[in-house]
């Protein structure tokens, strides 16, 4: 089958001077890898940025022009879907810490020629977010239409409408919170324990050697189990056996999920450095829109865009009632925000998959957004 | 889903009424606003910043999927969130009755609202009495179509009851109109009005 051209991308890197981190430290140079998809309009007022997850990349949309694979969020950026790439132009880039491009961890740091391992600094949410306000800066946008992403990508979301306020006129976080619970800090410590027991791990300076992959890939099972529910995974596995009618009496992967989730762990440590898994689960945990303010509600005053905040019944890892606080906060300050909580049994995996209900919501809060900028500027 | 009553009874001519009222411009919530049609329509019509409050997702997601900015909620607790008098009208269209504490939510309607515009199907419509009087059972007609066991509605109310709340709280009556079918009722309207269109402000 023909791929229209149209649909090919290629992930693209701009090199920015420097970046002043949380930390207090300034990592210089700094690159971004991005990607687009649909044309800035001549106003430059349909730009929506959407933010990947823990383990997505600046390839949200169309087809990889080096691997051939669709993007993360290909359901939902496109031509005719919910971000509709003939009407908007859309902006996805790797966060800082990543590995798909962006400066993190396995980066070289300039001044030892070798990787940064755990020399990298701590970088935070709001650090991945001044570096996307570089890139937009770079593109030539002052004003975002939109700023969207799910989980850690909806903490983005906030934080651009918390770090820049007259940068966005909307935001959409989704299957999101304000901070990190101390249940999220423990299953991503689990995590980091798993990948730094490994004997291969090294203290992080594992690159040219043997990565850390069984800490690594026991660390995403670890992930895959939060991101399901009790019942997805009754319905996808149940007590199924895999290749076998009865029990073996051994340790081999005979449930269905056992086979699943080894499988799963093995494919991530082909496509994921450990380094940027310590680094970004980190960044997640020390997310905390409030810090600094005396209120979550506090930090929401600067903000003047629209939210549209969306959540899941069945999503226990990013539980509704940390986007109700979301909402909450939202309204005391008398903010324009859309909540709805939409039923689903994927658990906190619903906000990739629940494409068709999240597309009506997501197309009538952006054409109205769209309809309020236009307006805004035509007058 | 709809709500049958507003469909059925009223069909446009609240949204006439209201949107009469409201000056283009207003902050506007309007709870338990259903699929968000007449936010949309305010907004459309009347440059109008409406948000509204409704519980159940289905009609949620519609509102949200027309551009409304509507919070999936219970009115009687997530009004407790907003800060006083952040709107110029907050509607409550057909809602009341079936509230578990109406008091308190009108009251809430007065604090975050400079002036709040209940709808509400008066229970003292002559229908409603003769349906009660001949058929010795809870009365079910137009106006209350529900079996007693699967009514939504908790408190029936008439206007003079309502009048009567007014002035016990000490709530500034602005506007009263009085519907039945298609028309407004001038007179008697306790005993004519199917449903009652108050206009109070918070002082």
């Amino acid at each position: 089958m023909d791929i229209p051209s149209s649909m090919v991308v290629e992930t693209q890197i701009v090199t920015f001077p420097s970046l002043a981190l949380d930390c207090g430290v300034t990592l210089s140079p700094v690159d971004c890898a991005y990607e687009t998809y649909g044309e800035l309009n001549a106003a430059r007022t349909n730009a929506i940025l959407v933010c990947h997850a823990f383990s997505g990349d600046a390839h949200a949309a169309g087809i990889s022009k080096e691997d051939g694979r669709p993007g993360w969020w290909e359901d939902m950026v496109g031509p005719g879907l919910a971000f509709d790439t003939d009407k908007y132009f859309v902006i996805c880039a790797n966060v800082l810490g990543g590995c798909r491009g962006t400066t993190g961890p396995g980066s070289i740091n300039p001044i030892t020629k070798a990787p940064f391992a755990m020399t990298f600094p701590v970088v935070t949410i709001n650090d991945m977010v001044r570096l996307q306000k570089l890139l937009i800066d770079h593109l030539g946008i002052t004003r975002l239409l939109s700023v969207s992403g799910g989980s850690m990508g909806g903490m983005q979301t906030l934080a651009w409408a918390v770090l820049f306020p007259d940068a966005v006129a909307s935001v959409i976080p989704i299957a999101t919170t304000s901070r990190h619970s101390a249940q999220q800090i423990a299953f991503n410590e689990v995590g980091r324990q798993s990948i730094m027991s490994d004997p291969d791990w090294l203290d992080g300076g594992y690159y040219g050697l043997k990565p850390p992959k069984r800490g690594l890939a026991v660390a995403r099972m670890v992930g895959h189990i939060t991101y399901m529910s009790d019942d997805s995974m009754k319905e996808k596995f149940g007590r199924r056996l895999r290749q076998r009618a009865e029990l073996g009496y051994d340790f081999s992967a005979e449930f269905e999920v056992e086979s699943y989730l080894r499988y799963r762990g093995s494919q991530f440590v082909d496509r994921f450095d450990a380094n940027s898994y310590l680094y970004i689960t980190k960044a997640m945990d020390y997310f905390d829109l409030a810090a600094g303010h005396a209120s979550l509600g506090a930090a929401f005053e600067a903000t003047r865009a629209r939210f549209l905040v969306i959540s899941f019944t069945s999503d226990w890892l990013y539980p509704t009632y940390q986007s109700l606080e979301i909402v909450s906060a939202l309204r005391g300050r008398n903010r324009d925000v859309a909540y709805c909580e939409l039923p689903s049994t994927y658990g906190h995996d619903a906000f990739l998959l629940e494409v068709e209900e999240q597309t009506d919501l997501v197309r009538g809060f952006l054409d109205r957004t769209f309809r309020n900028v236009s307006r805004k500027v035509a007058s | 889903m709809k709500r049958p009553f507003v469909q059925n009874v009223l069909s446009r001519l609240d949204y006439k009424i209201i949107t009469a009222i409201i000056p283009p411009g207003s902050r506007v919530l309007d709870l338990g606003c259903g699929d968000g049609e007449l936010i949309a329509w305010l907004m459309e019509h009347k440059d109008v910043d409406a948000r509204g409050v409704e519980l159940l997702p289905d009609l949620v997601q519609a509102a949200i999927a027309r551009g409304a900015s509507v919070y999936q909620g219970d009115i009687e607790t997530s009004l407790n969130d907003y800060p006083d008098q952040a709107f110029d009208y907050v509607i409550l269209s057909q809602t009341l009755q079936q509230t578990r504490h109406p008091l308190q939510v009108l009251r809430n309607m007065l604090r975050v609202g400079k002036r709040a515009i209940v709808a509400f199907p008066n229970f003292g419509h002559y229908s409603v009495r003769l349906a009660h009087l001949f058929s010795g059972r809870a009365p079910r007609n137009r106006l209350f179509p529900y079996d007693w066991y699967d009514s939504p509605n908790l408190h029936f109310l008439t206007v003079d009851d309502f009048e009567t709340l007014c002035a016990k709280e000490n709530w500034p009556v602005e506007r009263t109109i009085f519907l039945a079918g298609q028309r407004e009722v001038e007179r008697l309207p306790n005993l004519m009005a199917e449903v009652a269109v108050f206009v109070i402000t918070s002082r």
